[in-house]
């Protein structure tokens, strides 16, 4: 087991209701997140949550280019996510493809509705998110990532922007999706919250899910984005904590 | 494990001058509430269904009528008569464009400059590349700015390098009435220039601006600890052998007499992001009488 490229299915909920990795049906994976990782870029963070592996780096606000891009009452955000070929199991073919494109654009429209664009105009606003390693949820770790950057790079926004993927597996409604559950599982429901509002900046779904379990799935979620919301703040806090964090010599 | 805190040590009478607006220092992060006290939301924060939240991650400050927030990350947002350094990167037939870290480049025209320049003839007293001290002049609301180089202490740097902090961390780097800045002069003999947008540029032997370089990193690292004069200079004594063979006689003094003149001059503190910092550990002005 634990082989992704096996036919057969794995058993993805044992009796006793627990997921394949041991988790309950609404425990998020364990989530490090390093604040300021990059020093070339006006922003960065390292994320590592379960076992993905991203990193964000946020360059901004600065010139346009090209120049025709730019726009005169606020800042573009040019988002671009990208996935390393030794990210997955089998090598990935490097470069762009429809399935980084079609991320980078949901992640960079996310983005537009909580930063204050209008704040730096004809200027960009560019976020870079690398996948250096990927077990499902990739997207909402980049945005975690690229949130943390952002804050880093001084940049103006509504609120943090946490992001989780809830789904449906073996017929029960479960957060935070690993790479087995996600390949072998009903749904995939990722989503972006702003806390503050409670709003959804990013939602999408694949699979199949009843009326009722896609509520059900909506409430766990944001629930869980909350969770992680917590956990970027603490990272955000201890990065930039005032008082003496204990010298060296 | 040096906390440094030495009670009646500050004491110059210069401690009030800095006025600082009461209200704590606290870290807020964005979308988190703030309570405004009834003050009117300023820069680093938004108001939206009555209540007021911080829009960057930086310190909390009351001055009426206005709640902001100091920010403690992010480029240099310019403002007028700042000293700057910045690095020609275009050259047109009537002005320069300036990168000095902001979001957007910095127009200099020929005519803010102390030089004849005639039209199209721009490229013969700066080239893409060259560093310059400039100072903002004037700044509008599409985020336009504009720098001159007529005033004293600006003009074209020749030689030297530039090391880049965060425009936040310049208070530290050049210190209470620019003592520790002076300190650094003292100790390595280089000559250092400090923008308000944290570029500084260092001029001297290698090793003289290997140490300066160091020193930039371990202010930028330890800039909110205490005790941060008393780690530069420990670093600048423990260093001291490598490049003077000097006497074991502190240096201060004879470094004072081996100074080189000062170049385009640094750039005083500014008062506000100065209060940003704790209160730097006044440090044993060298040479003070």
């Amino acid at each position: 087991m634990g082989n992704v490229g096996a036919k057969e299915v794995p058993v993805l909920l044992s009796p006793e209701g627990l997921r394949i990795d041991g988790r309950k049906l609404n425990e998020l994976r364990p989530i490090r997140i390093q604040v300021g990782a990059l020093h070339n870029a006006d922003g960065s963070a390292f994320v590592e949550w379960g076992a993905n592996k991203v990193m964000a780096a946020v360059y901004g606000p600065r010139e346009v280019h090209p120049r025709h891009l730019q726009q005169s009452n606020k800042a573009v955000i040019q988002c671009k996510y990208n996935m390393a070929a030794f990210a997955v199991d089998e090598r990935k073919r490097p470069g762009l493809d429809r399935r980084s494109q079609e991320i980078s654009k949901v992640i960079g429209e996310a983005f537009e509705s909580v930063v204050f664009a209008e704040e730096y105009p004809r200027t960009s606003i560019d976020i870079y998110i690398e996948v250096l390693q990927a077990n499902a949820g990739t997207r909402c770790a980049g945005i975690v990532a690229a949130s943390m950057a952002l804050a880093d790079a001084g940049i103006p926004m509504v609120d943090l922007l946490p992001a989780v993927a809830v789904g449906k597996v073996a017929g029960k409604i479960v957060l935070d999706l690993k790479k087995e559950e996600d390949n072998f599982g009903e749904a995939d429901l990722p989503m972006a919250l702003v806390p503050q509002s409670g709003r959804l900046v990013l939602l999408q779904m694949e699979g199949h899910m009843t009326e009722d379990e896609l509520a059900q799935a909506l409430d766990l979620g944001v629930q869980g984005c909350r969770d992680i919301y917590e956990k970027m703040k603490q990272a955000l806090r201890e990065r930039y904590a005032t008082g003496p964090i204990g010298g060296s010599a | 494990m040096s906390r440094g805190h030495r009670p009646g040590h500050r004491g110059r009478g210069r401690e009030g001058s800095s006025s600082s607006p009461s209200g704590d220092r606290t870290l807020v992060l964005p979308g988190e509430e703030i309570r405004a006290h009834g003050l009117k939301p300023g820069p680093g924060t938004y108001r939206t269904g009555g209540k007021v939240y911080a829009s960057v991650l930086g310190l909390l400050a009351e001055r009426p009528p206005l709640v902001h927030v100091i920010p403690l990350s992010g480029r240099y947002i310019p403002k007028a008569s700042d000293t700057v350094i910045g690095t020609v990167t275009d050259v047109q037939g009537t002005f320069w464009l300036l990168d000095i870290g902001a979001p957007r480049w910095a127009p200099l025209h020929m005519t803010g400059t102390p030089w004849q320049v005639d039209v199209g003839e721009t490229e013969r007293f700066l080239r893409v590349g060259d560093a310059v001290v400039v100072q903002v002049e004037s700044l509008d609301p599409t985020g336009r700015i504009g720098v001159t180089m007529n005033g004293e202490g600006l003009g074209k740097l020749e030689g030297g390098t530039i090391v880049t902090i965060t425009p936040a961390r310049v208070p530290r780097v050049v210190g209470r009435n620019g003592s520790m800045i002076d300190t650094i002069r003292q100790y390595t003999g280089a000559e250092v220039a400090v923008g308000q947008n944290g570029r500084v540029w260092i001029n001297g032997t290698p090793e003289a601006i290997h140490r300066v370089s160091e020193v930039l990193r371990i202010i930028e690292e330890n800039a909110q600890h205490s005790g941060l004069t008393e780690r530069v200079e420990s670093y600048l004594r423990s260093t001291e052998s490598t490049d003077v063979q000097g006497p074991e006689e502190p240096p201060r003094e004879h470094a004072h007499r081996d100074a080189p003149p000062r170049p385009a001059g640094p750039v005083e503190p500014d008062e506000e992001s100065e209060d940003v910092e704790d209160e730097p550990t006044e440090p044993e002005a060298p040479g003070e009488p």
